[in-house]
Formats: structure tokens, C-alpha cells, sequence
């Protein structure tokens, strides 16, 4: 174990780097990023697009303004009530409104976090057939694609606890008090109880997803603290303490991810040269051993239902041991 | 069971097969089970600790009642993008008002009462009726004229900005005709909510002139009385069924007003026999201190 610790690099991935170039070795990671933003970018520009198409239909005299600005209190504002009356909202097209909470895609698709969807459930409240076709619909999607998908390629708070995780490396910081891997098992069994006894949507007070993404579009207050909280936590207290240990929505999609087709695996991991750089950038190591080691299973697709699907295991191999393939591929060197 | 054995395995091939191993999945298992419900706990006790709502923070129309309405709304912010002249907001930590659920402020930024209701039409969960179909039908708070010692109507002063704010002019502020006891020859026209009409829009409590506005918007729970269900109203009762349910009255004497008409309760024979000052001014009666609270009822007339 502990030489195992030491063998770990504090800056994995120079290997892959000088094999494969910085770009092929940042792949996975730059999408990643493109889709987290892009995502987010979605949400902040749709107001702007919505009045740029809809500038058209209205008249110059509508006394149009930057509705970010005047109908929402958003990150970089908090103006109070609006000097002039954007059109009525029926005359805008949005490509995506809300938030990760709920949302509307081209102003016809509902979506439904499925999480906050069984919390209704639990805290006694039966929603409008909208949100059950919301809740199906991201049901449907994320136990196709992997529930963890989620996590990795959408979720603004993973920018937050990857960059942690960065400093964490960077500073080499080896301590770690990071509690037990299930505890946000357990955590994510009691929102549900706690919901019930409350009979409301207890963990939305507290919710750091729902709270970064909302508060982006909506007015961040204090939420700030919980983000900088949590960098601090994972940069200093414990190596990937709240995505890897506690987070309950996390933990949430990782029961979706049971049955992801899209998965990540190690067809040449007889070209392993045990850097251990995977274990090292990997945001849930532990997925990692069976599928490239053999340890408890002989296929060798990750088929740990923690595994994020976040590709960068396959960046930053210098033996080009994994790649992104589905659920049924057993295709192996060994 | 199975999970623990390949974790400890490679670890401690040479070891008693059972006991470490076994023990730290145990031990560990529990820590996960006391540090989850633990933080579940936390997660309650501040979401209990923070779920009032503050007199103040409207909610939109056609909202649950509020118990319901925090198992119901997601935050999602639909309505907040919905609203035309952007008066909803969603609650950031810190805010008094429960994280992340819409609400309005009337002083700043009052509800509109958009004929289309376009606030409740995309609200996924039901949180906001999306059936709501007469927004004068929505029952966002009640007015309630706070403050009479400022209010300039009850100081005789003709303002009535309120009632000329109001979109259920009319019906939901009336302004009613009182006579003015200090000029004594003005009337004053009192702003007057009804409640039954009132949908708690706070158009009237944004457009008080005052520094701070003496009609309010407040929820009907803070603002309304209940009379006890078994009250029965005698004048009502005896009007459904033509005569009193409790049947004839015994009438007592007072004693010390024998002889008086019913209702007379002046003791002096020689008392004026009409109270208004402004008459009494050419021919005073006698001084007598008794007089003084006998007579002082001019604001009943
Ligand atoms: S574990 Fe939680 S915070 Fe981390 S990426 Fe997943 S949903 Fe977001
Ligand atoms: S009725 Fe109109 S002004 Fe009032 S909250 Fe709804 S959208 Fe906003
Ligand atoms: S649209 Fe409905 S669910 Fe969304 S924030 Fe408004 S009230 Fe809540
Ligand atoms: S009395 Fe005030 S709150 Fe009530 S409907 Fe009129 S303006 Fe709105
Ligand atoms: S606007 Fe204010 S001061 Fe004027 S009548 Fe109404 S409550 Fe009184």
C-alpha cells in the first residue's frame, strides 16, 4: 500500500505528454470542458439569443434591455426592478431556460432532475405530469449514457473539485482525512428520509450543485462560500472529498450508472507499464484495478458504476492502454 | 461480504484471513452509515431552522399554500424568466427567504397581475396552479392599511393613491366616507381592503407616497382574523329564520337608570340630550366633571 502511495506521480500525465503531445494528452479533458461551458453557456446566452430573435417580431419601442440584467439579479449584477418591460416572454424563444433543477429545451422539452424528482416523492408531494416526463426523460438518458456522465460532463461543480484536486497535486499534498467512500450512500438514503420527516426538499437548502448552477443565472449570495468551502475542503482536507465521498447527487447517478452502455475500458492493459499516472488523475481510483488488472472480473470495461466516464484515464496514458467504447466490448490485448 | 475479501486479500494475503479485514470493512462501513446520516441530520435541522418565510416576501400567484409549495417547487427559476417586468426573483443563501424559491418583494417590485399569467404557465411541478386561469383569482397576500397614524387619508388629507393603484379598483380598496372630527366640516375618504377581493398584488403598497408606506401586503395568516367555527352571528341567524334562535331576552333594570328609555345610559336627567359641541358652543350647560366622559362621544355619530 504504501509504496504503491509513493509511486504515485504529483504531476501525472509528463509521460503522455511527451509521447503524444499536450493536446492528445488533454483530449478527453478539453471536451470535457467544452461540454461543461457549453452547457453552462447555454443558460447565460439564451436570454440574450432570445431577445436577439424575437428582436424582430417586436417593436423598437418595447424598450428592450439586457434581461440577464433586468430580469434576474445574476452573478455579475443584482439590479432591482427593471426600468422598462422587456415583451411579454411568450414572444421569446429560448433554447434551454431554468436551471439544472428544471429546465425547458426549445421552449417544448421539460427536463426534470430525477434526484430532486424522488425527493418530491418523499417529502409527500405528487408533481404535474411535466415534471414526471422531465424526471422520465433524464431516467431514460442518463441509464443509457451512464449515469455519471452527468458528474463529468455537465455538473458545474466538477470544475470547482477538479481544480482542487489540481492544487491537491500540485501543492503535494498528501494527507487526506477523506471519510468512507459509501458515506454518500448513506448521505444520499438520508436526504430522502429527511425529506419525509420535513416534507420539503430538505437538501435544496444546501445542495452545492443546484446552488453553483443557480446561482450563476440567478443571484450567487452567499452560496459563494459553499463553493469556496469546498475547494478548500478537497484541496486540503480530503483528495476528492466531496465528488468521491459525499456528494448525494453524485452518489444519486452513480445508482443510474448501473446500466450505462457508454463505458470506459482497458483493451491493452497488457501494454501497462504501472506508472500508476491513471490512479494518480483518475476521480475514482478505486474503478480502475479490476479492468486493468484483472483484479475480480476478466472483461475489461470499467464496470464500476462510480467510474464518471470522464476520459481521463485515457489521456493520460502514455501506452494508449484505454479508450471510450460501450458496455459490451471485450475486445483485450490479454 | 464479497466486496471486502479481494480488498483485503492483496493486502494481507499472510494474515488470519477473518478478523482485520472484516473488521476495517466493518468499522469503515459504519463510519460511511454515522457520517451519511449525520450530515442528513444537519441537512434537516438547517432546512427546518431556515424555512420561514418573512412577512414581506411575497410568493407568485397561484403558489401552494407555503408547507406544500417547499415540497413542490424545484427552483428552477421558469417562473422568474416568465415574469415580463422581471419582478421574481429565486432566494441565494443568505437570503431570509427559503433557498432558491421565487418570490416578490411589493414595496420594490410589485406583481404586475398580467392578464395571461405567463409566471405560472411553465412551472414543471404544479408548485404554481398552472390552471390558474383569472389572475384576479390569486391570492398573493392581503393589503392591510398598517398604519393610520401616517396614512395621509387619516389625517383628512385627500390622497388615495393606493385606491388609484389598485387593479381591482373599486372592489378591492373602496375608499369610504368618514366625517373629518378635527376640521369638523371636511370628509375624510379612508382607503378600505376587502379582503374577499384583494389579490395581494402590492400595486397599492409600491405606490404609497409615504417614506414608508402605511398599506402593506401581508400574508392572510398574519392579516386576517378567525372567527371560532362555533360563532353564529345572532343578526344573520334571525334573519335565515325569521325570529331569534335563543328566543325572548329577559331585559334587566340597571340599576340607577330606572325609568330611563333603553340604551340611555346617562345618569343626570339634565344632560344635554344632543352631544355635539359645536351647539353646546351658544349655550353651555353647568360644569360637571361627570359630563366630561358622558358626552365625548362625538366620533360615534
Ligand atoms: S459528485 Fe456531485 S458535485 Fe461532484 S460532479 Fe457529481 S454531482 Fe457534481
Ligand atoms: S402575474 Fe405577471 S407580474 Fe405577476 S408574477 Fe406573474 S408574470 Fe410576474
Ligand atoms: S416555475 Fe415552479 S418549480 Fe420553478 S421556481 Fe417557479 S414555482 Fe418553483
Ligand atoms: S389592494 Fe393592493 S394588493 Fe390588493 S389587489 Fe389591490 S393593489 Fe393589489
Ligand atoms: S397611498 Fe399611502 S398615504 Fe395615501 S392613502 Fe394610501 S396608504 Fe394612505
Amino acid at each position: 500500500m504504501s509504496t504503491r502511495v509513493a509511486r504515485v506521480s504529483d504531476r501525472p500525465g509528463q509521460d503522455a505528454i511527451a509521447g503524444k503531445g499536450w493536446f492528445a494528452a488533454h483530449k478527453w479533458l478539453l471536451l470535457r470542458r467544452v461540454s461543461q461551458l457549453g452547457i453552462l453557456a447555454l443558460f447565460m446566452v439564451s436570454p440574450w439569443f432570445a431577445v436577439w430573435i424575437s428582436q424582430g417580431k417586436a417593436s423598437p419601442a418595447s424598450g428592450l434591455t439586457d434581461p440577464l440584467l433586468t430580469n434576474t439579479g445574476n452573478l455579475f449584477s443584482s439590479l432591482g426592478a427593471p426600468e422598462t418591460i422587456p415583451p411579454s416572454s411568450t414572444d421569446l424563444f429560448w433554447i434551454i431556460k431554468g436551471n439544472l433543477s428544471s429546465s425547458l429545451v426549445l421552449d417544448f422539452v421539460p427536463l426534470t432532475d430525477p434526484y430532486l424528482f424522488l425527493q418530491m416523492l418523499a417529502a409527500g408531494f405528487w408533481p404535474a405530469t411535466t415534471a414526471v416526463i422531465g424526471a422520465l426523460i433524464l431516467v431514460i438518458f442518463y441509464s443509457l449514457v451512464g449515469g455519471r456522465v452527468f458528474c463529468s460532463w455537465v455538473c458545474p461543480v466538477n470544475m470547482v473539485t477538479d481544480a482542487a484536486s489540481w492544487t491537491r497535486r500540485r501543492l503535494g499534498i498528501k494527507s487526506s482525512h477523506a471519510p468512507h467512500a459509501n458515506t454518500r450512500y448513506w448521505f444520499l438514503a438520508g436526504t430522502f428520509v429527511v425529506a419525509a420527516l420535513t416534507g420539503t426538499l430538505a437538501m435544496e437548502w444546501v445542495n452545492p450543485v443546484s446552488i453553483t448552477h443557480r446561482g450563476l443565472f440567478f443571484g450567487m449570495g452567499a452560496g459563494l462560500w459553499f463553493i469556496v468551502a469546498l475547494f478548500l475542503y478537497d484541496s486540503f482536507v480530503a483528495t476528492r472529498g466531496w465528488c468521491g465521498h459525499l456528494c448525494p447527487m453524485g452518489a444519486f447517478y452513480s445508482l443510474l450508472n448501473k446500466t450505462a452502455l457508454l463505458r470506459v475500458a482497458a483493451p491493452r492493459r497488457d501494454a501497462c507499464n504501472d506508472c500508476m499516472d491513471c490512479f494518480a488523475i483518475c476521480p475514482e481510483p478505486q474503478v480502475i484495478r479490476p479492468a486493468l488488472k484483472k483484479a475480480g472480473q476478466d472483461s475489461p470495461v470499467i464496470l464500476d458504476s462510480r467510474c464518471t466516464t470522464c476520459g481521463r484515464c485515457i489521456d493520460i496514458c502514455s501506452k494508449q492502454v484505454f479508450r471510450l467504447t460501450h458496455r459490451f466490448d471485450q475486445r483485450s490485448s490479454s | 461480504m464479497n466486496a471486502a475479501k479481494p480488498a483485503a486479500h492483496p493486502r494481507s494475503p499472510e494474515k488470519p484471513p477473518v478478523s482485520p479485514g472484516r473488521r476495517k470493512f466493518l468499522s469503515g462501513m459504519a463510519g460511511a452509515a454515522g457520517g451519511g446520516c449525520l450530515m442528513a441530520m444537519g441537512v434537516g435541522i438547517y432546512s427546518r431552522q431556515a424555512s420561514a418565510l418573512p412577512a414581506l416576501a411575497l410568493r407568485p400567484p397561484g403558489a401552494l399554500p407555503e408547507p406544500e409549495f417547499l415540497a413542490a417547487c424545484t427552483r428552477c427559476g421558469l417562473c422568474v424568466r416568465d415574469c415580463p417586468p422581471g419582478i421574481l426573483k429565486l432566494a441565494a443563501p443568505g437570503n431570509p427567504v427559503p433557498t432558491g424559491t421565487p418570490y416578490f418583494t411589493a414595496r420594490t417590485g410589485p406583481c404586475e397581475m398580467c392578464q395571461d399569467i405567463p409566471c405560472v404557465k411553465n412551472c414543471p411541478t404544479g408548485a404554481l396552479d398552472t390552471e390558474l386561469d383569472d389572475i384576479n383569482k390569486s391570492r398573493m397576500g392581503v393589503a392591510v392599511l398598517v398604519d393610520q397614524e401616517t396614512c395621509l387619508a387619516f389625517l383628512g388629507l385627500r390622497c388615495e393613491i393606493c385606491y388609484n393603484a389598485c387593479p381591482v379598483i373599486g372592489k378591492a380598496i373602496t375608499l369610504e366616507k368618514r366625517h373629518n372630527p378635527r376640521s369638523d366640516r371636511h370628509a375624510m375618504l379612508l382607503p378600505t381592503v376587502h379582503s374577499e377581493h384583494c389579490t395581494g398584488c402590492g400595486l397599492c403598497e409600491k405606490s404609497c407616497i409615504l417614506e414608508e408606506t402605511a398599506i402593506r401586503i401581508l400574508p392572510p395568516a398574519l392579516a386576517q382574523g378567525k372567527i371560532g367555527e362555533h360563532y353564529l352571528k345572532g343578526w344573520e341567524e334571525r334573519g335565515k329564520h325569521g325570529k331569534s334562535l335563543i328566543g325572548e331576552q329577559l331585559e334587566f333594570e340597571v340599576r340607577g337608570l330606572e325609568g330611563k328609555r333603553f340604551g340611555d345610559t346617562r345618569v343626570h336627567d339634565e344632560a344635554p340630550t344632543h352631544t355635539d359641541p359645536a351647539v353646546n358652543l351658544a349655550d353651555p350647560p353647568p360644569f360637571d366633571p361627570a359630563l366630561i366622559n358622558g358626552s365625548h362621544s362625538e366620533s360615534t355619530p
